[in-house]
């Protein structure tokens, strides 16, 4: 597309918001040399153009994101759901390059865009399920509540494996990098945002039950094979801070939000 | 004893059986129950010696008759001796399960009075949880060697996956150091349990609301470095496993000593990992790279390279297969080459349909070419200033860790064909895993 100027786009940091700059990128007949959410504190020194996100725009951009192929698609909302910089430009890209191509987008896997953008996909997907298995739930008076704090926004990955496995229970997903949660009771699941939570305290038999946990993961250690690297390298430190049984090994910070009532 | 000081001792006496992953079946949550099972396993948290802890490893009782020598639960051994009851166990499941701290049950056990009387107690255990408790996570079971046919049948419906371990790779080891455990004890269930899975999948067929018989497979174990058998014999042992009983995984465990016997190797003997890390190696070879076991080793040599890993010393010794060309090869050639697992393989499929591919699309779709551009040519070409030599591709092939192990007066000498200088302490340190 023939460039103007060079602008940089402004977006609200959602997934229509994105749609909108794509949208807006082709009614202006221009290409943004980035998008950035609008609470970046240090603008480049670039044309900056503030999005704003409209449900006409984003819907007409999402019907036709059907024209590239369901594993597209799929690429496309998981690598939104990544945390890193600059996933909005790849996103953005592959969204052209797939209107260009069509449905074969999702099968250039040697190509730049569509390489970055599988990964950031890939990644995403890669901790939502690490964060099955390593994320704790305490029972407080028969309600599950767990706190977690991925890299990427995961709660929509977590959300049908959870619900789908406790289906008769209730239970709480703090995300507290993101400051969302998921709540769920039999048979309805929501997100949305939450600032802050206090956690009440562990009775006696939650207290019993995380001592044997942890003895268990103690006891079932094999000393010849100790292997502190290896461990490490399967189960990285920035989980260990809400696992039971790394408490005491956890890197060292005061969780400011739990506040015992 | 309470609960704590019983799951102390029956999960410290479980730790040596290898075998723990939650693999096998994926099943939905149902309405009413409690939980669901996914294909590819999920690991809830890892070990201080690296393994994974998938499911809650434990023996129902440590008590037993029989007298294996290398087990540290045989019955003329001295340790404290407990018991779970079904209930105490299937509460502790449970409530582990809520909490998601794992993602079902191992159940393993020793000898109490008699095989059958074991079976009955932890088929007890298991029909509380399916029944009264709705369980629906993942349940492995360990046959026990010498239990009647039906108990095992009725274990292998309300378990998801079911195993008999195989403890060593030879008969005559087998009647040496576990006389208790006959070949036939061992061999007849994993047979009743290969017909099983087999006449459930025809009754599956058939009635879809069949009930379903270890729908995960079955797997089994073997110990490794407490026998003098060779690399050859227990890949040949797992090849004729796989073909001949279905089993879905074949587990090695190197050999801790936990006991003193004259027949065993001696106690401060260090667990061979490096070795156990080549059978692994091997035996993925033989499950997802369509490999013989007789491609891998043969009689003239019957253990596997310690610098090199299997695929790599295949490549190395067969050098009339390569180079191979990346974009017209057929997928089992392009698994041959190093560099090339199964992910980069099946990705090159996809993406040559659509364009010719080069070096740099290859590095993008995850290929290791540090190792690859010894083996393959893109479009017929070498990549930019490659000269093929044995040593230039043994060096790229050879990992830090086993670079680290050569002599060091080598240099730039490195050759496939003369053996490295080695001492006997070197070939002792790699055979223990000391680096």
């Amino acid at each position: 597309m023939p460039d103007g100027r060079d602008v940089v786009y402004l977006y609200d940091r959602t997934f229509d918001g994105l749609l909108c700059c794509v949208f807006e990128s082709y009614v202006r007949h221009e290409t943004p040399l980035a998008i950035l959410p609008e609470d970046t504190p240090q603008l480049p020194l670039y044309a900056v153009r503030e999005i704003v996100t409209t449900r006409e725009g984003a819907q007409r951009v999402y019907l036709s994101l059907s024209k590239l192929g369901a594993l597209a698609n799929e690429m496309i909302e998981h690598a939104f759901l990544n945390g890193d910089a600059g996933k909005e430009l790849a996103i953005f890209q592959y969204i052209r390059l797939g209107y260009r191509v069509g449905p074969r987008v999702s099968e250039m896997l040697g190509d730049g865009i569509v390489s970055r953008v599988h990964k950031l996909a890939l990644a995403a997907t890669h901790e939502a399920h690490l964060m099955t298995g390593f994320l704790r739930f305490s029972d407080y008076s028969g309600r599950l509540v767990a706190v977690v704090e991925p890299k990427h926004f995961i709660l929509p990955l977590l959300q049908p494996h959870f619900c789908s496995r406790f289906s008769s229970e209730q239970f709480f997903i703090y995300d507290k990098a993101h400051g969302m949660a998921l709540a769920y009771r039999p048979y309805e699941a929501r997100i949305f945002p939450v600032d802050d939570l206090a956690l009440p305290q562990a009775d006696e038999t939650e207290l019993q039950f995380r001592r044997l946990w942890k003895q268990y993961f103690e006891t079932i250690a094999i000393e010849a094979r100790r292997n502190p690297l290896c461990q490490r390298s399967h189960m990285p430190k920035r989980f260990w801070k809400h696992l039971t049984e790394m408490q005491e090994h956890a890197p060292q910070k005061a969780p400011p939000s739990e506040r015992l009532s | 004893m309470d609960v704590f000081q019983k799951l102390t001792i029956l999960s410290d006496a479980a730790k040596y059986d290898a075998a723990c992953t939650s693999s096998g079946v994926t099943r939905g949550g149902s309405k009413g129950g409690l939980g669901s099972a996914q294909a590819c396993g999920i690991c809830h948290s890892f070990a201080g010696d690296g393994r994974c802890i998938s499911l809650l490893k434990v023996l129902m009782t440590n008590i037993c008759v029989f007298d294996c020598k290398y087990c540290v639960n045989r019955r003329t051994n001295e340790t404290p001796r407990a018991a779970f009851t079904p209930r105490e166990l299937a509460d502790l499941t449970i409530q582990f399960y809520r909490r998601n701290y794992i993602e079902g049950l191992f159940l393993s056990s020793g000898v109490i009075q008699s095989p059958d009387y074991t079976c009955e107690q932890m088929i007890a255990t298991l029909e509380l949880l399916r029944g009264e408790y709705r369980f629906g996570g993942y349940i492995h079971a360990k046959a026990i060697p010498g239990a009647d046919g039906a108990l095992i049948e009725r274990l292998g419906l309300l378990a998801d996956r079911l195993s008999v371990n195989i403890e060593l790779p030879s008969q005559e080891s087998l009647k040496l150091l576990a006389p208790d455990k006959s070949k036939h004890s061992i061999l007849q269930p994993m047979g009743l349990i290969t017909s099983g899975i087999k006449e459930n999948c025809t009754d599956l067929v058939k009635y879809r609301a069949a009930p379903k018989f270890a729908p995960a497979g079955q797997s089994t174990q073997m110990i490794i470095g407490a026998t003098p058998d060779s690399d050859f014999k227990i890949m040949r042992l797992s090849q004729g496993l796989y073909r001949r009983f279905g089993l879905k995984r074949v587990f090695y465990s190197a050999y801790t000593p936990v006991q003193s016997d004259a027949l065993l190797p001696a106690t401060d003997t260090k667990p061979p990992l490096l070795r156990e890390h080549r059978l692994y190696q091997a035996d993925w070879l033989l499950r997802f790279y369509g490999f013989e076991a007789e491609e891998l080793l043969d009689d003239a040599h019957e253990n596997f390279n310690l610098f090199l890993d299997p695929k790599c010393n295949w490549a190395m010794n067969h050098m009339e297969h390569f180079p191979v060309e990346i974009n017209s090869a057929p997928y089992e050639t392009l698994l041959r080459v190093p560099g090339i697992g199964v992910r980069s393989a099946q990705r090159i499929l996809v993406a040559r349909r659509i364009g010719r591919l080069d070096y740099p699309s290859l590095k993008k779709i995850g290929v290791v070419l540090k190792r690859a551009v010894y083996f393959i040519t893109c479009s017929g070409k070498l990549s930019d200033g490659l000269k093929i030599t044995p040593e230039g591709a043994f060096r790229a092939l050879i990992s830090e860790r086993c670079a680290a192990m050569l002599p060091s007066q080598q240099g730039d000498q490195l050759s496939l064909f003369a053996t490295p200088e080695l001492t006997r302490e070197d070939v002792v340190k790699c055979l223990t895993g000391e680096m």
